[in-house]
């Protein structure tokens, strides 16, 4: 192990000189005077000093303090248990850590993120005598609903012969399962756990495809008009107050996947309390048991310190690739990744890198594009399919897309949801503005989306051109008023109307409108497109505008019913009754 | 006791490196002149090199003046004996009484565990209704009064420092006006609130590095307060002179500014201020109330932008009134219609709607369109709207405030008109 001393301090940011060598990445724990052991990571390497940034309040910390490598880049220890944790950006276990330090943290305390006491019902596949590498499964446990597998760890060089194998019974993490003897005759004791670094991403899977199957979040204007697919990426920008986190915590609670990863990233504390406290009193809407059975949270909020933030985000999605190694389908939220690019300026200043636009370092946009990327549907070594996809929100300064993290961003994601002031001053939920949002995905998932209803991809974006045409006739209509506007244009304007307030928003607070099943979509599209293609006869625009006012609560009121209810068919009837009047 | 050093070999700013070993990030330095002392801080270490942030300004620092290190962070007084006292940035008293004998704490503690925070379910009453009936305040939860220069955005929470159900009341002043401070004190001693106020005040006047202290110091103190089971509303006046003390550092710093001069850090600088705000399960809580001028009106201003995303939610003070569309209480709906009255909810959203549909009829008037006989009704309810419930002046408990709103509403509308639940009319629509 090597060793350092403290030479220079200013922030987060130490400057160690050291004895031998030391790798870049890794660990190191700097002995404060007060006894502690705050766990840093090496961050620039120059001659025989290198700099480390402090993942721990720095008060106190002296020249000539003693500071020690590990030798070990940061990692994430893997292995079942890690659903329904709460862990911060470092992996450790914050509930465990308030009954070790009570209310408020401590620095330099760090708790095992998997707990070794408890014991896990085994239940081996692989067979003495078979061969196996890094990946490889050697049996399972079971996690919640799932089947926990349990590999050969990523990081075993060469391949290796099974000499024995535990018998089908409980052990815990730290005991051994399976005894492997190396072609170089060595042996090794495998347990289910194991440790991956953060940074790298985990590749072990055979090959990536192209994600072309819809991740369905139950918000309309999502799935309909902007889709996120399995293994896709999307991001979602938006100044204060425009409803970016009711939007991620119902992504949260309703997307159609096996796992989801809420990534709190130097957001309010408040906000991931609603979710775990919340979560495991709320049903999952695929399985009947609780929300916080599929869930895990990375919280290292906005008052924690800055150089775990960067950490939480590596953290949760390395925890992703670890369950997509399963065969699952993982989610990650990440909230917000402005936060995280934030804390890599703060890092660059203190580095005295020369700074890009808005003192933000050169390198923003390449590590924001490495986080991306690692998102991806892939299908295993062993057959079958996993995924992760990540949906991260952005939080531009004063609401303006231009700056240098929504761009670096928006280039490398598949989907962006912009929301805006002006939609959520309008009070139109979810404030995702259809004028000024895209996604790549329909195309890709035109097959799958094809199963939905033939033309899916079509009529949505006959869809959309209504929604620019109302657009564009709104715009005119505020110049010349209602009086210049021909019938014609004006029905077109209120049928966009009819369409943004019955399809695009959706009442999050409603216990049935928040949510809604492909299937359900799907139907109430066509009924909203024949609206659309329907010739109205109105006597005049105060006729036309009382029809679609009509028109709008009925509509509510019918997604405001429960699928297939009693009222929804008594409402689908109205509906009906005036197509066909 | 540890050595004196003598010798100062540069001093920029509010910063001077001196040669010292031994020394920890984050010390307490005594910087003695002939006739004045000073505190410093250690803020940065570079081999033997250490930069010290002063506290009192570096004007008139010989470099051959005498440096003490303290072998402490900043400490603050903690203690009953604090109640109804007045101290500066540095934690002197400046109401003329004796240094209160109490125990020391360190400012700018640790994080709270998220793991242990709850939902917050209890609300504040502060009697004024534009906050306790659109926007009500919740415990724990932390606000910024949005206001341009020249609004009385003091008198506003000066009011809510004198109502508000709390137990202590802790006021962070940071370039405060001396007229301010006066009003502030004399507001508190009039109205007979002094002896459960404790106030920290950074006059204008005052050296800049003293005004960064002040919110650490206030929270500090109402965070044991709050952990001994007292309910602690922090008032913070005003946050936008603490950002550009900020700013002016790191620029002596020779940190690189991420945009309009200000600090890359300062979104988690404000944040770590903030979040203190809290409520204990089984103890008490801080509720955080703090005033952000904004330059030029302009909300994408850097410190109102980044506030913005730290607070839950806003109060904008707009022509001497909380304006009802652009403020937001983020948290209101875990307490409205649960903690409060059944009727607040619909009561709350009637109001604001028709509210809002007459300021429509007023553009509607201003750009010489026709007047309906609604859009009268509107202009009639608007007029009463404002007069009875949105003027600063109006005082009065929510419940009254709720009964107001129905008188309001029957004055003008029928029921019918106002889309309010028949059961809510039936029980509260004021009989003719």
């Amino acid at each position: 192990m090597g060793m350092g001393r403290v030479v220079a301090a200013y922030g987060n940011m130490v400057t160690v000189a050291f004895e031998g060598s030391v790798r870049q990445n890794e660990v190191a724990y700097i002995l404060a005077a007060d006894g502690s052991r705050l766990k840093s990571e090496v961050i620039r390497v120059r001659g025989d000093r290198c700099n480390v940034q402090v993942f721990e309040d720095t008060r106190d910390i002296r020249v000539g303090d003693q500071v020690e490598f590990t030798g070990d880049l940061l990692v994430v220890e893997l292995g079942p248990g890690l659903l329904t944790q709460i862990y911060d950006g470092l992996q450790n276990p914050l509930p465990k850590l308030s009954q070790a330090t009570g209310l408020f943290l401590k620095r330099g305390v760090y708790i095992d993120p998997l707990d070794r006491e408890a014991r896990w019902d085994f239940t081996p596949t692989a067979k003495v005598g078979a061969w196996v590498e890094a990946g490889d499964i050697l049996g399972w446990v079971p996690e919640g609903k799932f089947q926990h597998q349990i590999f050969v760890p990523f990081n075993f060089i060469g391949r290796a012969e099974i000499v024995k194998m535990a018998e089908k019974g409980f052990y815990t993490v730290t005991d051994t399962v399976a005894e492997v003897k190396g072609e170089d005759g060595k042996l090794h004791q495998l347990t289910m756990m194991q440790v991956w670094p953060i940074k790298i991403p985990l590749k072990l899977y055979q090959e990536r495809l192209l994600p072309d199957q819809p991740l369905v979040t139950g918000c309309r204007v999502i799935d309909s008009f902007f889709p996120v697919a399995k293994g896709g990426t999307a991001c979602i920008p938006g100044p204060f107050g425009s409803g970016k986190t009711v939007l991620q915590q119902q992504i949260s609670r309703y997307a159609e996947v096996d796992i989801i990863i809420v990534a709190a990233c130097g957001e309010r504390a408040g906000e991931v309390v609603e979710t775990l406290r919340e979560f495991p009193h709320l049903e999952d809407p695929y399985t009947g048991g609780t929300l916080m059975d599929r869930t895990i949270i990375i919280c290292n909020t906005s008052s924690m310190p800055v150089a775990a933030r960067e950490a939480s985000i590596y953290t949760a999605i390395t925890l992703g690739e670890y369950y997509r190694q399963m065969g699952l389908h993982v989610l990650i939220l990440a909230d917000s990744t402005s936060r995280w690019a934030q804390a890599l300026r703060e890092m660059s200043g203190r580095l005295e890198e020369i700074p890009g636009e808005e003192a933000f370092p050169a390198y923003l946009q390449s590590r924001i594009a490495e986080f991306y990327e690692r998102a991806g549907f892939v299908k295993l070594k062993g057959g079958g399919n996993g995924s992760v996809s990540v949906i991260g929100t952005v939080s531009p300064a004063g609401g303006n897309f231009e700056e240098p993290v929504t761009q670096g961003t928006l280039a490398v994601v598949g989907a962006f949801l912009g929301l805006t002031w002006a939609r959520s001053n309008a009070r139109r939920f979810p404030a995702i503005d259809p004028l000024i949002s895209w996604s790549k995905y329909p195309e890709q998932m035109k097959e799958s989306l094809a199963k939905v209803d033939p033309h899916w991809v079509e009529i949505i974006r006959a869809a959309q051109k209504f929604i620019h045409q109302g657009s564009e006739i709104k715009k005119r209509m505020d110049v010349v008023g209602e009086e210049g506007t021909s019938i014609g244009d004006f029905l077109i304007y209120l049928k966009a109307e009819f369409l943004d307030s019955v399809y695009l928003q959706q009442n999050a607070f409603d216990a049935v409108d928040a949510y809604n099943t492909m299937e359900r979509q799907a139907y109430t599209f066509r009924m909203v497109e024949k609206i659309l293609k329907k010739d109205i006869a109105a006597k005049d625009k105060d006729d036309a505008r009382d029809i679609f006012f009509r028109l709008t609560a009925l509509f509510k009121n019918w997604n405001a019913s429960a699928w297939q209810s009693d009222e929804f068919k008594r409402f689908e009837s109205q509906i009906n009754d005036f197509l066909r009047g | 006791m540890r050595e004196i050093i003598t010798k100062i070999d540069e001093i920029t700013g509010n910063i001077a490196t001196l040669k010292a070993t031994g020394v920890g990030l984050g010390e307490l330095a005594l910087l003695q002149s002939p006739g004045r002392e000073t505190l410093g801080q250690v803020i940065s270490l570079n081999g033997e090199n250490v930069t010290v942030q002063v506290f009192g300004g570096t004007k008139g620092i010989s470099t051959n003046d005498k440096v003490r290190f303290l072998g402490h962070p900043m400490m603050v007084k903690y203690g009953n004996a604090l109640l109804g006292r007045i101290f500066n940035g540095s934690g002197v008293p400046i109401d003329g009484g004796p240094e209160p004998v109490e125990e020391e704490i360190p400012i700018g503690g640790p994080s709270f565990n998220p793991a242990n925070r709850v939902i917050p379910k209890q609300m504040i009453r502060t009697n004024i209704p534009m906050i306790d009936v659109f926007n009500s305040l919740v415990v724990s939860q932390k606000l910024p009064i949005f206001s341009i220069p020249g609004e009385p955005y003091n008198q506003l929470l000066a009011r809510v420092g004198m109502q508000a159900e709390a137990d202590i009341i802790v006021l962070g002043g940071m370039g405060l006006k001396f007229d301010d401070y006066t009003f502030f004190k004399r507001t508190f001693e009039e109205s007979g609130v002094m002896n459960r106020v404790i106030m920290f005040i950074h006059l204008a006047s005052d050296p800049v590095v003293e005004c960064l202290l002040v919110p650490d110091m206030a929270l500090a103190v109402a965070e044991r307060f709050a952990e001994s089971g007292k309910r602690v509303l922090v008032l913070l006046t005003d946050m936008t002179n603490f950002s550009d003390s900020l700013k002016e550092i790191s620029i002596s710093m020779e940190q690189i500014p991420s945009n309009r001069g200000y600090p890359g850090d300062l979104y988690s600088q404000l944040a770590a201020r903030y979040e203190k705000a809290v409520d204990i399960e089984g103890s008490g809580d801080i509720t955080i109330l703090a005033v952000t001028t904004m330059p030029g009106d302009d909300v994408t201003h850097p410190i109102p932008d980044n506030t913005g995303y730290i607070t839950e939610g806003q109060f904008y003070l707009r022509h001497g009134v909380i304006d009802p569309f652009g403020s937001l209480s983020r948290l209101k709906q875990n307490v409205v219609s649960k903690a409060t009255r059944r009727d607040h909810n619909d009561v709350m959203n009637t109001m604001i709607r028709l509210y809002s549909d007459c300021r429509e009829s007023r553009n509607k008037i201003a750009m010489g369109f026709k007047v309906s006989k609604w859009d009268e009704t509107l202009l009639a309810y608007g007029q009463d709207f404002e007069r009875e419930l949105m003027d600063l002046n109006v005082n009065m408990p929510i419940e009254v405030a709720l009964d107001r709103c129905w008188a309001i509403l029957a004055r003008h509308f029928e029921p019918v008109q106002t889309g309010l639940k028949d059961e809510l009319v039936k029980e509260f629509w004021p009989a003719q």
